[in-house]
């Protein structure tokens, strides 16, 4: 998933009358845009702010922060959730540290979002250069396209490396203590860290967020050996690239490496328990998904089966892959093929936090949290103090929702309350063409309206109506959206199409701020452009509700 | 088209048919207008809508119903893509789903029947009869030509073959006995464009593999063993042992020996076959062959040397035939046979195709009645199919002359303006009983048979 641009807040701070209280009832991305608007107005105040923090810092450890504490906020994890929140706590005024006990950055940094956007870079140049026929079409010709695979997993690990030392840097130079060590809750308001073979630290903080993460979740019976077996911890590697290689799962990782490996020159089995691929899109995008991104290339599928046994490459025989049908259990067949991708999903990294010291149970390892991200103990009583954000949590396991929720705790305990609508939280899957949405999936969506008792609308377009999507020669694509006819609020919007994960914020911005269709039915885009796609659902929808006066003139 | 509308009756809807191209579908308009006034009961077409202004072709892009699936008016029926977007086409009618004429992934014109729409379940195989029509009317070479019957000269390209056996190549590493075959995705899939049975392909991957090259070696060559049209082209001979003649080949033999007591000639003539190769090719979509082309060119030769149509049964006098039956000399599984065309020479070339192709499927089944291969006067006898380019026949019992056909090749010849040419030849060779054919009565015929082959207007009388 993508990496949210790394908070954009260079210290400063926000005047708490500023906000209404009646924002409450939005989420806490529209207290940020607010505040955000406001930092821009005051440079002056901002810098001073900045002055103050890091003269702050600058006392080091064990000196008194507010209370008697040696931190205001210790984060577990220097994740994407763990910086998110770190850098806003520091706008905020608190002092923070942050312990990590691997590598700065996290999975997003380096073995997920950023390596793989990467390799999904060259995929998509090395699909459009041997694409003959595209490119014949546009009047191009490209003789022998080929790459060298060295060169390919360099341009990823050093993207990797340069992100990774950015994040530090941002974080060094804001005054946050990078603390190098596993970290331990021990007790309320206490956290131990050590590095193996040093002694341990003790630290107290006035609040402590855990953000941990995840990792490849490996089913039992599989056998991993890195080379032939691998999850994308190892594939974004890219140590080497196999003539046919079977993919455990077809969500987007699965997805999205499936684009990867067919353009690098591989065939591609997709194994999936369910019995439609892509489960988690929505069903028409999903289909659409299908005849672009699977059927046309080089891969194959078995639905409705799990992958019992696998065994990795020995001795000159292939890796073999036992299929058990999903619900009977009984013995399908057994492929045999170069390399095995397990993408079946991730699960939470979250033993040995000392959880049991503040009588917390993890439920299948993820960390129970209420809608403000405050750690639920046995008794389902609040935790105080304590929060928990992103994958370890498993509420929205993307890269920018455990930013966003770090935000949202950071600004519970600079006093203000905030809780994040998930809603409106787009995500996106970078094959080519890509896929975003945001919101309720259309069948998620018509449950919740039977439900709750109104009526659902869903406007269609297809991206060949779109004037450059064909200048690209790049039709293929499709953008929906449903929303309430009677008030004009917008529930879900899905896209497949070119720059699908860039055009969605559109969408995503409206669910967030609150906006209705046909308060954004009359905003100009600029032809020609791919927004227009949306510009066309939005235009599309008709609301048949009272319309209610627009606050502010939308368009000259 | 005008002489297909009983075909109807031999010929079973079959999945298969189901799944042929239905793009010709949509040029039988005429004929089905046709059909459906007989039929009482509504078989609705569902036809490919115009999506857009700009629209004349579309994808069909899934099937939102089955065969067999109730429909309601106003129902999503299709997916169809159009220059613009995907679309849901909806029916107009209520029914049920009998025949799909166009099967996703393929392309139908604006305005063609995309598929039958039966009104009541008790039409549905109806409908598939008539969808089944539909795909029969379009595919060109009616079944003869796929038989293995070489009634056809070598002027048509041979039958297609049958398919490769599974014992042709040794079983690869990867097939486990035959059980299953390891084919990699992209072999899969071409082996399903290209229809190559992944069984029969070795796999050159690794462990055996089946990988997309082999797949594409397989299908440009098939076995060699199949290029033979013949049924009996690899007859099972259990060597080292004596089996006896069945009662066909007992009769064979009889007449073989018998001919031995008439005293028989042999005239040969090449004859230019480019004029009537260009007629075939016209005509052939009509459900005309070859054989019955040569057949009545033949029967018009004999109307003008009828001579040549007599025999001599007694040995003392002539026998002149009052019809001119041609016998076609015909392998069949384990023997030949000769069915005949009665009175060719009166028939129409269509007519003359039909009751071919009947008499041939007759013979197959071996259902022919004694005077359908006891009444001819003259024998056709063909081997151009193999490239033989000529040979002569024996002489059957009771009848005067046999003539023999070899191939049609392409031969450089010597034009009358000096030049240097190139024109397609082919050799017949007569066998005639000169107790009443004389050698000019055959050359006579042999020369207006040339000429008649050589100008064929006349034929399609």
């Amino acid at each position: 998933m993508s990496l949210s641009t790394a908070a954009v807040v260079a210290g400063g701070a926000v005047r708490p009358d500023a906000i209404r209280p009646a924002d409450l009832r939005f989420c806490g991305l529209r207290r940020e845009a607010l505040g955000i608007r406001l930092l821009s107005a005051s440079p002056q105040a901002a810098a001073a702010a900045k002055r103050k923090v890091l003269a702050a810092a600058a006392t080091g450890n064990g000196a008194a922060g507010s209370g008697g504490f040696d931190y205001d906020l210790v984060i577990i994890g220097a994740g994407v959730g763990g910086h998110g929140a770190a850098l806003h706590a520091v706008e905020k005024g608190l002092k923070t540290a942050i312990i990590e006990g691997d590598v700065v950055g996290g999975t997003c940094v380096n073995r997920g979002c950023v390596p793989s956007k990467a390799l999904l870079a060259v995929s998509g140049r090395m699909r459009e250069l041997q694409d003959e026929h595209h490119m014949k079409s546009l009047g191009l010709q490209v003789s022998s396209s080929g790459y060298d695979r060295q060169s390919v997993a360099d341009h990823a690990n050093n993207l990797a490396s340069k992100i990774r030392s950015n994040l530090t840097n941002s974080m060094k130079s804001l005054g946050v203590d990078i603390l190098t060590g596993f970290g331990t809750v021990v007790g309320k308001q206490k956290v131990r860290y050590g590095k193996v073979g040093f002694p341990d630290n003790e630290i107290t903080a006035r609040n402590i967020i855990i953000a941990t993460g995840s990792v490849p979740f490996v089913p039992k019976g599989i056998e991993i050996d890195g080379k032939t077996v691998f999850t994308s911890d190892h594939a974004l590697k890219l140590e080497s690239v196999p003539d046919w290689i079977a993919i455990v799962g077809s969500g987007y990782i699965g997805l999205e490496f499936s684009d990867v490996y067919t353009a690098l020159g591989s065939e591609v089995t997709f194994v999936e328990a369910l019995d439609q691929l892509m489960p988690g899109f929505d069903p028409e995008i999903a289909k659409l998904a299908q005849r672009i991104l699977i059927n046309p290339r080089k891969i194959d599928y078995h639905t409705g089966v799990f992958a019992s046994k696998i065994t990795p490459a020995k001795n000159g025989k292939p890796v073999l892959i036992e299929l058990i049908d999903a619900k009977t259990k009984e013995h399908k067949e057994t492929l045999e093929v170069d390399a095995a991708l397990i993408a079946t999903g991730r699960a939470p990294f979250t033993k040995g936090l000392g959880l049991e010291n503040m009588n917390v149970v993890t439920q299948r390892g993820f960390i129970p949290v209420d809608e403000r991200m405050q750690v639920m103990d046995a008794d389902g009583n609040a935790v105080p103090n304590l929060y928990c954000i992103g994958d370890a949590n498993g509420k929205l396991m993307l890269a920018h929702a455990a930013s966003a929720q770090g935000i949202s705790v950071v600004e519970q305990i600079s006093g203000k309350d905030n809780i994040l609508n998930h809603l409106s939280i787009p995500a996106a899957c970078f094959t080519h063409p890509e896929i975003s949405m945001v919101g309720l999936t259309e069948p998620q969506a018509r449950e919740q309206a039977d439900q709750e008792g109104f009526e659902i609308s869903v406007v269609k377009t297809s991206f060949k109506a779109n004037t450059k999507a064909l200048a690209e020669n790049e039709g293929d694509g499709i953008a929906k959206m449903i929303y309430r006819p009677d008030t004009g609020e917008i529930l879900g919007v899905h896209i497949l199409g070119l720059h699908a994960a860039d055009l969605i914020h559109e969408a995503s911005n409206a669910i967030a701020l609150g906006t209705r269709v046909q308060d954004i039915k009359l905003v100009v885009h600029a032809h020609p452009t791919l927004s227009e796609v949306l510009d066309e659902l939005f235009k599309a929808a008709k609301v048949t509700g009272i319309p209610q006066a627009v606050s502010e003139p939308v368009a000259a | 088209m005008a002489g297909l509308l009983h075909l109807h009756s031999t010929l079973l809807p079959s999945a298969s048919l189901l799944r042929q191209r239905g793009g010709g579908g949509a040029q039988a308009a005429a004929p089905r207008r046709r059909r459906a006034c007989r039929v009482e009961a509504k078989i609705r077409e569902i036809f490919m809508p115009a999506l857009s202004s700009t629209m004349t072709e579309g994808k069909i892009v899934a099937w939102n119903a089955a065969e067999g699936d109730r429909l309601s008016k106003g129902d999503p029926v299709v997916v169809v893509e159009s220059d613009k977007a995907d679309m849901d086409v909806e029916t107009f009618h209520d029914g049920f789903l009998a025949a799909v004429l166009v099967p996703a992934g393929e392309s139908a014109p604006v305005g063609s029947a995309i598929a039958l729409l039966a009104e009541s379940e008790e039409e549905i195989p109806l409908a598939r009869s008539q969808a089944a029509n539909l795909s029969s009317s379009s595919a060109a070479p009616p079944p003869a030509t796929q038989e293995t019957v070489p009634e056809e000269s070598s002027l048509a390209p041979p039958p297609p073959p049958p398919p490769a056996p599974v014992a042709a190549s040794a079983p690869s590493p990867a097939t486990q006995g035959g059980a299953r075959v390891v084919a990699s995705p992209y072999a899969k899939k071409l082996a399903k464009e290209l229809s190559v049975d992944l069984f029969s392909v070795t796999g050159s991957g690794p462990g055996g593999r089946v990988v997309a090259k082999d797949v594409e070696a397989a299908a440009a060559s098939p076995t060699k063993a199949a290029a033979a049209p013949v049924a009996a082209a690899r007859p099972d001979v259990p060597l080292g042992s004596t089996v006896p003649f069945t009662t066909m080949q007992g009769a064979v033999s009889k007449n073989m020996v018998e001919s031995l007591a008439v005293p028989t000639f042999r005239v040969g003539y090449t004859i230019t076959t480019d004029a009537l190769d260009q007629l075939y090719k016209k005509i052939k979509s009509k459900g005309v062959t070859m054989t019955a082309l040569l057949a009545k060119a033949t029967a018009m030769a004999l109307v003008q040397h009828p001579v040549v149509n007599s025999s001599c049964r007694d040995g003392q006098s002539f026998t002149y035939n009052s019809s001119i039956n041609i016998a076609v000399a015909v392998a069949i599984d384990g023997g030949l046979i000769t069915p005949v065309l009665q009175d060719a020479d009166k028939l129409d070339i269509y007519t003359l195709s039909r009751k071919w192709k009947e008499l041939v499927e007759k013979a197959r089944a071996k259902q022919l009645q004694p005077q359908e291969y006891n009444s001819g006067t003259f024998t056709l006898s063909n081997l151009g199919m193999f490239g033989v380019d000529r040979f002569d026949a024996i002489l059957p019992p009771g009848t005067g002359a046999i003539m023999a056909v070899g191939s049609s090749q392409p031969t450089v010849v010597g034009t009358k303006d000096g030049r240097i040419g190139m024109k397609n030849q082919m050799q017949v060779n007569v066998t005639a009983d000169h107790r009443v054919i004389y050698g000019s009565d055959l050359a006579a015929f042999l020369q207006t048979l040339s000429k008649i082959i050589e100008d064929p207007k006349d034929l399609t009388f």
